[in-house]
């Protein structure tokens, strides 16, 4: 078995967790509500209590998350472990953050996580923060994630009760709603009070970062995969996935399936399993979205023999990113939704940098004229191609570069309907009810802090 | 140890100054914000960069030893 799901129809077995056998993180994923504290220690056991600190001062579990290869599963996959050192080596008592913010319209796995199980997650921040010497976590949710919050908290308050008190102290946050509040640096700002707009210049958080503190950025997920590589040790961790990006990972994966929904994978799973145990395909999909909305477009006819993972991904010039897997079915118009996505994105931009700012309105411009039509393709393509080269690598944060990837892969791969709605205008599915989600109001950011 | 200019995207206002006083490794895109060519300076465009520098009413132009972004 490849994969496994989190829809409650189809939850795994609760068996017990074996090495080389999947769910890891969604072992025993409740059907309803959040796991309790108690179902946690009952299926991963407790927590290793461990202190034990080489002459360096980093800690044993530093050199496990190493040894694991545990990526980053907010996006860019950058290795934990050095972060986790950055941090350690810093000057002064370091703070983690832990992100479940998912800022992404189309990724569910972070706040699906919080929702069903907290523990896992609460459990990974605690380590981190015992790895690193620190004695707060932040654990910064979405604003709009109300359910996720509510369990968090109660989660968070079942193990001050119950755990004994030398773990790190955990505290929740609100952030902002919006696609680049979530980005590392705007985090930090927001926490230190200031605005959710990712920060240009040094220092970066590892070196000084909230409170002025060494600070360690994570994604929640990236968190859960530890705490189960500090029980279970490296050796357990590789045996899923490939040697280059081991381990398992939680893909949202939506479009026309009998069950969409947050699925645990293999890196280097086939599509087609992943697919297969969503239910199969209910219409016939037109090209998938990667790693989300600042991710890559790829064509109907490579999906069947594709693997997931971004070594996999990488001829495509695609990655897991965020771990999002969208479908688009040929009820959908692929011109439509690239051009509604890259408006919004556009108008997520936190409106601080020159080319960003006119960049991908003028990106957006452009492709809301090709979509409707009575231009010259070619000229509209050459435009889109300019544009997307001329915003990339010039933001204070990877938007632009996200936004551009999104826009020219998109009319790569649909380049036969751009150069049909460039030619004719707007095809009857350009009406229909979109596919890709968003948010139904943009989040401008506000400098509150939860 | 090569020198480098780089701009603050961020504090960046299209003012323009530094294109017209470092043209070798300045253009303007077409809404009027610097596109910069990151490469090690020569030794004879150095003191035109920290020029340019100076000259950027929003201190937004960098001249640096060494890059250090995140």
């Amino acid at each position: 078995m490849s994969t496994a799901e989190i829809q409650l129809e189809h939850a795994p077995g609760s068996g017990q967790s074996q090495a080389g056998s999947l769910p890891r993180l969604l072992e025993g994923v409740p059907a309803h509500g959040a796991m309790s504290l108690q179902a946690h220690l009952d299926i991963h056991g407790e927590p290793p209590s461990a202190r034990r600190r080489d002459r360096r001062g980093a800690s044993a579990l530093i050199d496990q998350i190493e040894q694991a290869g545990l990526g980053g599963r907010g996006g860019a996959g950058f290795p934990l472990a050095r972060k986790l050192r950055g941090v350690a080596e810093g000057k002064g008592r370091p703070v983690v953050v832990v992100n479940a913010t998912e800022g992404e319209p189309a990724s569910l796995k972070d706040r699906t996580l919080l929702e069903t199980l907290p523990h896992l997650v609460l459990d990974g921040a605690a380590l981190a923060a015992r790895a690193i010497g620190a004695d707060e976590a932040i654990l910064c949710v979405c604003e709009s994630a109300t359910v996720a919050q509510e369990r968090a908290a109660a989660a968070i308050a079942e193990r001050e009760q119950q755990l004994p008190g030398d773990w790190a102290r955990i505290v929740l946050a609100n952030a902002p709603q919006g696609y680049v509040a979530g980005q590392e640096s705007a985090l930090v700002s927001h926490l230190n009070g200031g605005e959710a707009k990712p920060t240009f210049t040094p220092p970066a958080p590892y070196e000084r970062g909230v409170r002025r503190r060494p600070t360690l950025v994570s994604n929640a997920e990236t968190l859960a995969h530890a705490a189960l590589i500090a029980r279970h040790g490296a050796r357990w961790f590789r045996q899923l996935g490939l040697e280059e990006q081991p381990g398992s990972t939680l893909l949202t994966l939506s479009g026309p399936l009998a069950y969409p929904g947050v699925y645990e994978v293999e890196h280097g799973a086939s599509l087609a399993s992943l697919i297969e145990a969503a239910g199969g395909i209910k219409a016939r999909v037109r090209g998938a979205l990667f790693g989300g909305y600042s991710g890559t477009w790829i064509e109907a006819s490579a999906l069947s023999g594709l693997a997931l993972s971004t070594p996999h991904l990488s001829p495509y010039g695609a990655t897991v990113g965020a771990g999002v897997v969208a479908l688009l079915s040929e009820h959908a118009c692929p011109v439509a939704e690239v051009t509604r996505v890259t408006r919004w994105l556009a108008r997520e931009s936190a409106g601080q940098c020159g080319p960003c700012v006119h960049g991908l309105d003028a990106l957006a411009d452009t492709l809301e004229q090709a979509m409707h039509g009575g231009v010259d393709g070619g000229h509209a393509a050459a435009r889109i191609e300019h544009l997307a080269g001329l915003v990339a690598r010039r933001g204070a944060c990877g938007h632009p570069d996200g936004t551009a990837r999104f826009a020219i892969s998109g009319v790569e791969v649909f380049a036969a309907e751009f150069a049909d709605h460039a030619r004719h205008g707007t095809c009857d599915a350009c009406a229909r009810a979109p596919e890709l989600p968003l948010p139904a109001h943009p989040g401008r950011s506000a400098g509150n802090r939860g | 140890m090569a020198e480098r200019v780089s701009v603050n995207p961020i504090a960046c206002e299209a003012h323009g100054m530094c294109a017209e006083l470092l043209p070798e490794r300045i253009v303007l895109d077409e809404w009027g914000y610097p596109i910069v060519d990151e490469r090690p300076l020569p030794g004879e465009l150095v003191s035109h960069a920290q020029r340019a520098a100076q000259a950027c009413p929003t201190f937004a132009l960098l001249v640096e030893r060494e890059r250090s972004r995140h």
